[in-house]
Formats: structure tokens, sequence, C-alpha cells
């Protein structure tokens, strides 16, 4: 257990060195590596970004073996031990809906969009717990700009793949399936809002949603999906799969918010993982400054 | 091997291991959020060690060898230590011992609530769990014990309240109840009825 450190790290001192070292061997050996055995770990090229949180980011092996992804079953450790299953190659996401010029991107399609970024966010999950992550990715708006929205386009609604073949977790009902996501058009244009392809650099292992996903970092952890195979540009907000499995525990905007309760436990503190001590909740996850007049005028109990 | 099966000193330390497993699992850093599984995992063998302790009657029953009753007592107690440490886990590692918080959580969460007050139920099972007390309770003891049926179903609801969505674990605890709890319903109408 780490007692915290001071957060001034260089980027260039982000990827502890014998994570580095022993990546090649952690990426072979570990449950639910990111790739097909034998192929080479594929470093993605980045840029730095303004918007990257200047906290330590957590190890690779916390950010890869621990996480909530129900289609791989419902323990933290099961997407770790059974997305090893999920084929990433090829991929497609079908932008379609209010769209002037609908489109199906591959996911090399995605990487011509713009120069990858690394931004290191924090992620709050709702359940309690934090990490913050290197990822690597493109801000969601320049896909957005590419299938000309129209002006019906008043929301985005967000589809993870739905294959049981690959996705054992699919075989119980504990959510309805697909898992379905969505954001109002100014938060998925923010410059915030990115879809990830990687992490520390290198592709997105399977377990944290390959080959492309959303991540949302002012809102909890369930609001950025996985695995994303359609977008749809509509009028009406979406349906939202957790949203519609407890309407009064998972709100729609789902920001993240230490003065709202979750109706089972409180959101004013969390536990950084890797962190003895709790610490306290920020507004918009520490976004505020960024996000927070996307909501001015809102009741954001109401809203919540 | 049937002489050793018998030994109570084998079952105090088999019923120690998950308290080892999870201190090794500490010590060698395997784990990506420690307090988290320290809290589940005491929480999960409070449940077994109730579940096991119920067992008791009707393996007896059902069996004709009257032995069983010689482990009762220490899979209850084994029951009240793994909750002292949940308790302990969530009074200390997830509260920091801020009291005025404590007690804004136990009245404003109802699992909460249902689990302080499991926990409250079982300490006078535990104080009263000796030869002494029961030859000074007699028929009391008896009535009084019978508490542990209240305290189970209320660990199996609390742990029910607080799953986030998939119920398949709280699901088995609540039919293995049913079924401890329900043998006791059956034998007490066969009873009556002869």
């Amino acid at each position: 257990m780490l007692i915290r450190r001071p957060s001034d790290v260089l980027p260039s001192e982000i990827t502890p060195r014998d994570v580095f070292l022993n990546r090649r061997q952690f990426m072979a050996t570990a449950a639910g590596s990111a790739l097909l055995a034998g192929e080479a770990v594929a470093a993605l090229k980045t840029v730095p970004s303004r918007y990257s949180a200047s906290e330590k980011p957590n190890s690779l092996k916390e950010i890869t073996s621990y996480n909530n992804f129900y289609e791989f079953g419902t323990s933290k450790e099961d997407p770790a031990a059974n997305a090893g299953r999920l084929k990433t190659k090829p991929w497609q996401i079908v932008v379609e809906g209010e769209a002037g010029k609908p489109r199906i991107f591959g996911l090399e399609d995605l990487l011509k969009l713009a120069p990858l970024e690394e931004r290191i966010y924090r992620l709050r999950c709702v359940e309690g717990w934090s990490m913050v992550i290197p990822w690597v990715g493109i801000p969601l708006s320049s896909l957005l700009k590419q299938v000309a929205p129209t002006g019906n386009a008043k929301f985005v609604s967000f589809e993870t793949l739905n294959d049981p073949k690959q996705m054992p977790g699919l075989l119980t009902r504990v959510l309805d399936w697909p898992y379905r996501e969505g954001l109002r058009m100014d938060e998925a244009m923010h410059p915030l809002t990115i879809l990830a392809v990687g992490l520390y650099g290198e592709v997105l292992p399977n377990q944290n949603g390959a080959p492309v996903r959303l991540v949302v970092p002012w809102k909890y952890g369930f609001k950025s999906i996985k695995s994303v195979v359609q977008i749809r540009l509509q009028a009406q907000q979406p349906q939202t799969s957790w949203n519609q499995a407890a309407p009064e525990e998972y709100g729609f905007y789902s920001n993240v918010n230490p003065a709202v309760a979750h109706p089972r436990w409180s959101q004013a503190s969390e536990r950084r993982i890797g962190e003895f001590f709790k610490r306290k909740t920020l507004p918009f996850n520490g976004y505020a400054d960024q996000v927070a007049s996307l909501y001015q005028g809102m009741d954001l109990k109401k809203y919540f | 091997m049937l002489k050793l099966l018998r030994n109570s000193w084998l079952w105090f330390a088999v019923a120690l291991v998950p308290l080892l497993r999870a201190v090794y699992l500490l010590a060698a850093g395997e784990l990506v959020n420690p307090i988290e599984f320290i809290t589940r995992s005491s929480g999960t063998w409070t449940l077994v060690f109730l579940m096991l302790t119920l067992s008791i009657t009707p393996l007896r029953q059902l069996s004709g060898w009257a032995g069983w009753l010689a482990y009762r007592r220490m899979l209850g107690l084994y029951a009240f230590f793994y909750a002292c440490l949940h308790l302990l886990t969530y009074l200390w590692l997830d509260q920091f011992f801020d009291w005025a918080a404590i007690v804004a959580d136990i009245l404003k969460r109802p699992f909460i609530t249902l689990g302080v007050l499991a926990f409250t139920l079982l300490i006078p099972l535990a104080l009263t769990s000796t030869q002494g007390m029961m030859r000074r309770l007699k028929r009391r003891w008896g009535q009084l014990h019978r508490a542990i049926y209240l305290i189970a179903l209320l660990g199996v609801v609390h742990y029910w309240w607080l799953v986030k969505k998939d119920l398949t674990q709280p699901i088995i605890y609540a039919c293995v109840l049913s079924v401890l709890l329900g043998w006791r319903v059956y034998k007490r109408l066969q009873r009556q009825r002869s």
C-alpha cells in the first residue's frame, strides 16, 4: 500500500522502468494479454496533451487487472481472465443517425483523423475507487465532425459489441445487452471527451475496452463505454444500460459529484487504487474548470 | 484417520485458513484493492460460518450421530471472529473511526443498518457461549441462541442490498439459508403431527 506521493512527475518518467522492461513479458504472460500470441507489442506514437493531469498514473498491472467489464464477468478479475477471446481485428464502428455523411469507420480510419495524444486522466468509478490512467486517443469531436451532424443531432448514443461467442458474460442477463451509453451533443464535442485506442503508449488491452472505447473523465467510469461498435446521432436522449437497470441509482448524466450520494453509499470520498487513505472526491472529478459551464442552470441533484 | 477428523484442533486450524490466506495475499502484494478484498472476504466467511453453524442440527438429525454438536460452538465463534474483522475493516479502513460519519452512515444506509444490527445481535451469543453460561441460563440459553436465525437472515439481506447488480452470490446464500431454516420448519411440523 502506497502513501500519497507528490505528483511532480515529468512525462518522461511516467512509465516505471521495471514496468517498461517487463512489459513484453507481462503482455505475453499476464491473463488477458492485449495481443494475440506471438504478435509484437504495438507501440503508438503520441503527442503530449495540455489536458493531461500531473498526477502519477497507476501501474499497468493495476490498470489491466482490476476492471469492470460485465461482458466478461462481474468480478474485477474476470475481464483480465476472459477478454483474451475478444477478436479486435478487423473492427468497425458504424456511425449513423442524424448525420449528413454517415459512414463506417475501420480502426485504421480512426487513427488518421487526428494525431494520437497521450491523455493522463483521472478515472472515478461509481463504486468509490479511482485511478489515474495514461490513455492514448483522439478527440471524439474529430470523428463526429467527419459525419456532418445535422441540426437534429442533440444526443449521441454508443453501443458495445454484443457477441456471446467472444463475451461469455453476455450469457447472464445481468444487464440488458448490448451495453449502451450516451452523451449530450455538447458533452460529446467537448475537447476532454476522447476515443481511446491505447494506454501507456501501447494498444489497449482487451479488458480495458479494446480496440476503441470512449473516455469521459468528468463522469463516473461506466459512462466511458468500451469496445464500441456503433455511434448514433439522435434527437432524443438515449436509453443507457445502467440507467435502465437502476434509474434511481445511475442517472443519464452521472457527472462525478461528491454532493450527490448514490442511494446506497456516499460519493463524498474515494479510494485511489494503491493508496491507503481515502481522498475527497472533487466535483466533476476535478475537471470543473473545463466542464462546469456545460451544466449552467441545471439542478445537478435532479439531473444526477 | 477418523480420530484425526474428530479432533477439534484440526478444524480450529482449518477455520483459520481464510485469515492466513488473506494475510499471505496482502504480504505478497497480490491485491490491487487490498482493503476491498479484506472487507469482502471477512464478510463472506462470516456468512459461511453462520451457515455451517446452522448446519449442525440438520446434520445431527439426518446422520443420527450426536457428535456433530461438539463443533457447533467453535463454528459460531468463528462466525463472530470474522464478523469482528469485517466490522473493524469498515470502522477503520473504510471510515477511519470518524464516528460522526459512521453514525450517519448506519442511519442513512439500510444495508449498513442491517449489518450493524446483525453484529449487535451476535455479541450476546458470543458472550454466552461458555459451558458455565449454558448451565446458568438453562432453558433461556436455547431461546436466546435462536437469534442466529434472525442474524443469518439479516446477514444475507445485508449482502443482497449492497451488491451493485450481480445477485448470484447473495442468491446462493439465500438458497442455503432457506434449506437450513426450511428443514427446521419441516421437523417442527412433523413433531406437531406425531
